[in-house]
């Protein structure tokens, strides 16, 4: 019983003391947030047709998401590699997948916050609209893809995170593994924008995949994140 | 620490053996019987004319590819999970990947040319393809995390781990594609060898192709794997003389 | 204080990229010593201090700290072993008690013992609630300090702890590393300041070129 306890205390003090982070440097808000929204608008630059842009918006959602998640997940290892203090950790002698899924969760509530803006521009923006069913399903896709991309944000940012040049390397290794959230979540949020007539109900086998991802990839995680960041 | 220092050292001016000519040889024999039946003496498609030819060598490559795949798979697993982590499996681990991606290319290439000239098209969304082409990507990843700086103890434990969480994501990934895919019925079978009427001879030269290209593969990589092992020698001997010369340092002359 | 050893190395080889930064050293450590680390840059100082904490692997040569293995078990000496190194730790956008209490949380300390802790290094009243990147280099090395006492390690391994520290945080330093020896702690550390480092030091050991030698 100790031993579960010592754990969820360490999960719920990384999770605790990186949004506390967050909420002080607001490097998040000030920064990735309008860098977010402005890749909404660039969109509308490139794309240049209402009606495309409109059947499209599910897709550039999460397309952005994925562009702020690399900046995100850097952001999460530097405040622990700025002062040593990944070391500290190593050293303290915790369970090191308690500290995974401490900043994996934390990574989930920033990618939701992110998410919220990115589907407001999208209804601005693109004039999508979403029924009241359809709002259940969006609101399940975010929760099921945004877990995902935090367990396996973490999971590559730890490994990536620190010396000479190894941030480049990020992009390279998470781009494929995010792939399959990035189909799935973005015909669950078409099935719940009803855009090209796809159908509410088309969306939950989506979902499925994305819970499905979540889990392979919170354990996997949680197992190769102590190995990934030992020397 | 190491396997490697109870080797006696030698000058190695090459890594063949018996067992690398015989392989090299079979391969070479079954590779040109497949050249030879592929081009000359099997039949033109009906459907696709001689463009079918292609076939016989991006079938046994998509083959390989995989199979490479499975052997980074398995050998990481065993270097992870053994007690004793020997260094072996992490370099036919590793040996295995560059090998697979080389392949995995070929595959891609064979396959956009062979869409092309049967359909007009360099690139179909067809789920095999676009499953090659994350495995390449993939790939690609895991050889330059064994790139990264460090032990060789160091990058075999990463790149390991690396190679068992792509044996979880492909899969992901080729699931996504194919219900994805599945949504737009109709106009994209894009599986060119989807048509072919194969007879028996073609049928021969296909997996004549295969097991020509499995000994290729075999023969590179029991190669490449010890040129992996000598050059870990090397650092090896150069970390004994750094050793060496920092215990003198401090002795005084 | 009894003779059973804490740290015991013999003929250790510690290569980090390629590099033998400890090649062949031989010492040991024992129970309730205060044991002073000398010797030039790049002697590998840094390196033993963190190969005791846990945190690199052994190539050659068999290492023991507090019972655990190095070459095997590596990982089971962290939790026994408080480090301090050339960084600090510390969460720049945090207050020094939110720091406090992070790291406290990590080990199961209670509030009396942080108190007890900032109040060795000073940090009660009006610095607890400043962010550390307003801190001084001083003001955070006594806040990363207080941090290391909180763990109640056995064995305390610091990597020059007086630079940056005025003369008060040194002379709070001395106190805090005598009162862990009375209360059961080795003690090793790193210094260039010889002349305060020797009167604290129960023994000293010279680092150079990878190797180790009683002085």
């Amino acid at each position: 019983m100790k031993k579960i306890t010592n754990r969820s205390r360490v999960v719920s003090a990384v999770f605790i003391k990186d949004l506390r982070i967050e909420a002080r440097s607001r490097v998040v808000t000030n920064q990735v947030l309008p860098f977010a929204g402005l890749i909404m608008i660039m969109f509308a630059f490139a794309l240049d047709n209402d009606d495309v842009l409109q059947r499209v918006a599910g897709g550039l959602i999460w397309l952005a998401t994925i562009f702020s998640l690399f900046v995100i997940v850097q952001r999460s290892f530097a405040i622990e590699t700025d002062d040593s203090a990944l070391d500290s950790l190593r050293v303290a002698g915790i369970d090191l997948s308690a500290v995974f899924l401490g900043k994996a969760f934390a990574l989930t509530l920033q990618l939701i916050a992110l998410d919220v803006v990115l589907i407001a521009s999208a209804f601005l923006l693109y004039q999508v609209q979403v029924s009241a069913v359809g709002i259940v399903l969006l609101v399940t896709c975010v929760t099921c893809a945004t877990t995902g991309l935090g367990f396996v944000g973490t999971l590559y940012g730890g490994l990536t995170a620190g010396a000479n040049g190894r941030e480049t390397l990020l992009p390279l290794l998470l781009l494929p593994v995010v792939a399959p959230v990035l189909i799935a979540a973005t015909r669950a949020t078409e099935a719940a924008f009803g855009s090209g007539g796809a159908a509410t109900s088309e969306g939950w086998a989506w979902v499925g995949l994305l819970t499905i991802f979540a889990a392979v990839f919170g354990i996997g995680g949680s197992l190769a994140f102590g190995p990934l960041i030992d020397e | 620490m190491s396997q490697t220092s109870t080797q006696t050292p030698q000058k190695v001016s090459n890594t063949g053996t018996q067992a690398t000519r015989v392989i090299g040889a079979l391969a070479i024999l079954v590779t040109i019987w497949v050249v030879i039946s592929g081009l000359v003496l099997t039949p033109a498609d009906v459907v696709q004319g001689e463009s079918v030819r292609i076939m016989y060598v991006h079938v046994p490559s998509a083959w390989i590819a995989y199979v490479a795949f499975i052997v980074t798979a398995i050998t990481s697993a065993f270097y992870i999970f053994s007690k004793r982590h020997s260094l072996g499996f992490d370099r036919v681990a590793g040996a295995s990947a560059e090998v697979g991606v080389i392949f995995m290319a070929i595959t891609l290439i064979t396959g956009s040319l062979w869409g092309r000239l049967t359909w007009g098209e360099f690139w179909q969304w067809d789920p095999r393809l676009t499953t090659t082409a994350f495995l390449f990507v993939t790939y690609v990843g895991y050889l330059a995390v064994r790139r990264l700086d460090g032990s060789i103890e160091q990058r075999a434990k990463r790149s390991g781990v690396i190679a068992l969480l792509a044996v979880v994501e492909i899969p992901l990934v080729h699931f996504s594609v194919v219900f994805w895919r599945s949504l737009h019925q109709g106009a994209t079978v894009l599986n060119p060898n989807g048509d072919v009427k194969m007879d028996d001879l073609m049928l021969f030269t296909l997996f004549s192709g295969v097991i020509g290209f499995t000994l290729v593969f075999i023969w590179l990589v029991l190669h490449r794997q010890r040129t992996m092992l000598l050059s870990d020698l090397v650092i090896e001997r150069a970390i004994d003389n750094a050793i060496l010369e920092r215990q003198n340092e401090g002795v005084g002359r | 204080m009894t003779s059973e050893k804490v740290v015991d190395f013999n003929d250790v080889v510690i290569v980090y990229d390629n590099f033998p930064a400890i090649a062949g050293a031989t010492f040991y450590v024992n129970a309730g010593e205060i044991i002073l680390l000398q010797g030039p840059n790049g002697a590998g100082k840094t390196t033993l201090l963190r190969a005791c904490a846990g945190l690199l692997p052994i190539s050659r040569g068999a290492a023991n700290v507090l019972g655990c293995d190095l070459r095997s078990d590596r990982s089971a000496v962290r939790s026994r072993v408080g480090l301090l190194g050339h960084a600090n730790g510390l969460f720049q956008d945090l207050t020094v008690l939110e720091n406090m209490l992070f790291w406290s949380r990590l080990v199961g300390a209670n509030k009396l013992d942080i108190e007890q802790a900032m109040d060795a290094m000073g940090l009660s009243g009006r610095l607890s609630g400043i962010t550390v990147a307003k801190l001084s280099a001083g003001q955070r090395r006594r806040c990363a300090l207080a941090s290391l006492i909180v763990r109640r390690a056995q064995l305390w391994l610091l990597d020059e702890p007086h630079a940056g520290l005025d003369a008060q945080g040194r002379d709070e330093l001395d106190a805090t590393l005598r009162a862990a020896r009375d209360a059961g702690a080795t003690v090793i550390f790193a210094s260039h300041e010889i002349e305060r480092a020797q009167a604290l030091a129960t023994r000293s050991l010279l680092v150079t070129t990878g190797t180790v030698k009683t002085i």
